[in-house]
């Protein structure tokens, strides 16, 4: 990450010299600023409405329950984590949130995923092999309808917006497992 | 049958929420008590995350706005101008997992101006739908548990990311 920042922001700045953009990078740098507030609080009320949720699955017992239910398929992907343990469920819900396209419930309940999976983590600070998975297939991202897209083609008069739905399935299912092959790759390579 | 999935989708939320709560009464839980107690951490996770999205958010709109990502996306669509791509879908290649409301923005300015059943237009469908705002996913997930050592994720994920732009214009192919 530190590379990848140090490279865009001198490249950037670099480009900003050369082409005479310095005015409009400077005033970006503040607009971007601007966003990171907007954003903080946008997830500022979404995450905290899922906390108090997933609060009660916690009081209930209920995210145990999940967990054993799903646990088959989640940790045929996340090996290190123990039976009916709570990222079970949170991983779940945020797959099951991501699959049908509900961003607002997605990310808080990644959020989740990501505390509960640095709950096991004995190294703080430093990402473990299933924070790692469970990132790789967030940002592969799987949709299984990807609404927006079908709602502004249908805004512009697209004659049947939904022909867009088989494509992109299949774009993102055979992008999802590359994904998960790279890391695998990766991971075998600086074992 | 899309249709019905909107149903769904729209229906998933407020049954989970239902669900929870009756769960939690019958198991003699104080519902409302537990919700102030969740939602109470909220605050403290967005103090953890709002550093790490600034410091991206920053790089991200300096990027855009200095004119270094007109210059390399230029590169790219010189560099794969054999495979003839249209210059939109490359641009949003690269924006799409640097920004989810730049993209959307840009998604229906290529609407517009090349038209809805333009080449351009189909392949930026498939790319919006099949890719992830990569930066700010890494970001709000890492920062939330205070990440430092990511090891080989980040190259991971540059990797998927461009391996499924291809992947997508190569579906786009297939299908248009």
């Amino acid at each position: 990450m530190n590379l990848l920042w140090l490279i865009m922001i001198c490249v950037s700045i670099v480009f900003a010299i050369f082409t005479g953009n310095l005015e409009a990078f400077t005033k970006s740098i503040f607009e971007g600023a601007k966003s990171a507030v907007e954003v903080s609080l946008y997830l500022l009320g979404i995450v905290s409405v899922w906390m108090g949720i997933t609060k009660i699955l916690e009081d209930s017992g209920l995210i145990y329950r999940i967990a054993h239910l799903f646990k088959p398929l989640i940790c045929r992907l996340f090996k290190n984590i123990p039976d009916d343990h709570p990222p079970i469920t949170a991983i779940t819900l945020n797959v099951l949130a991501n699959l049908f396209g509900l961003g607002n419930a997605a990310t808080p309940l990644g959020i989740k995923a990501m505390q509960d999976l640095d709950a096991l983590n004995e190294d703080k600070g430093t990402i473990t092999p299933e924070m790692m998975t469970f990132i790789v297939i967030n940002t592969a991202s799987i949709q299984l309808i990807p609404f927006s897209v079908i709602g502004i083609l249908a805004n512009y008069g697209h004659r049947n917006p939904a022909a867009v739905v088989f494509p992109v399935l299949i774009a993102t299912g055979i992008s999802t497992l590359t994904a998960l092959l790279v890391l695998a790759a990766f991971r075998k390579i600086f074992r | 049958m899309i249709e019905s999935f909107e149903y769904i989708s729209l229906l998933i939320i407020p049954l989970f929420i239902l669900f929870t709560v009756l769960y939690g009464t019958f198991k003699k839980i104080r519902v409302y008590d537990s919700f102030i107690a969740g939602a109470k951490e909220g605050p403290a996770i967005i103090l953890k995350i709002f550093p790490y999205l600034l410091t991206i958010f920053v790089a991200i709109k300096g990027f855009q706005a200095s004119g270094a990502f007109d210059t390399i996306r230029d590169a790219f669509y010189r560099l794969f101008g054999f495979l003839d791509i249209p210059i939109e879908a490359v641009s949003m290649g690269i924006i799409k997992p640097l920004s989810g409301s730049a993209s959307t923005a840009f998604f229906v300015d290529i609407v517009k101006t090349t038209g809805v059943d333009s080449m351009a237009t189909q392949m930026s469908a498939v790319i919006m739908g099949s890719a992830e705002t990569t930066f700010y996913v890494l970001a709000v997930y890492l920062g939330a548990v205070g990440i430092r050592k990511t090891r080989y994720l980040v190259p991971v994920c540059l990797i998927a990311d461009f391996i499924g732009i291809v992947v997508a214009v190569a579906v786009t192919r297939c299908f248009f």
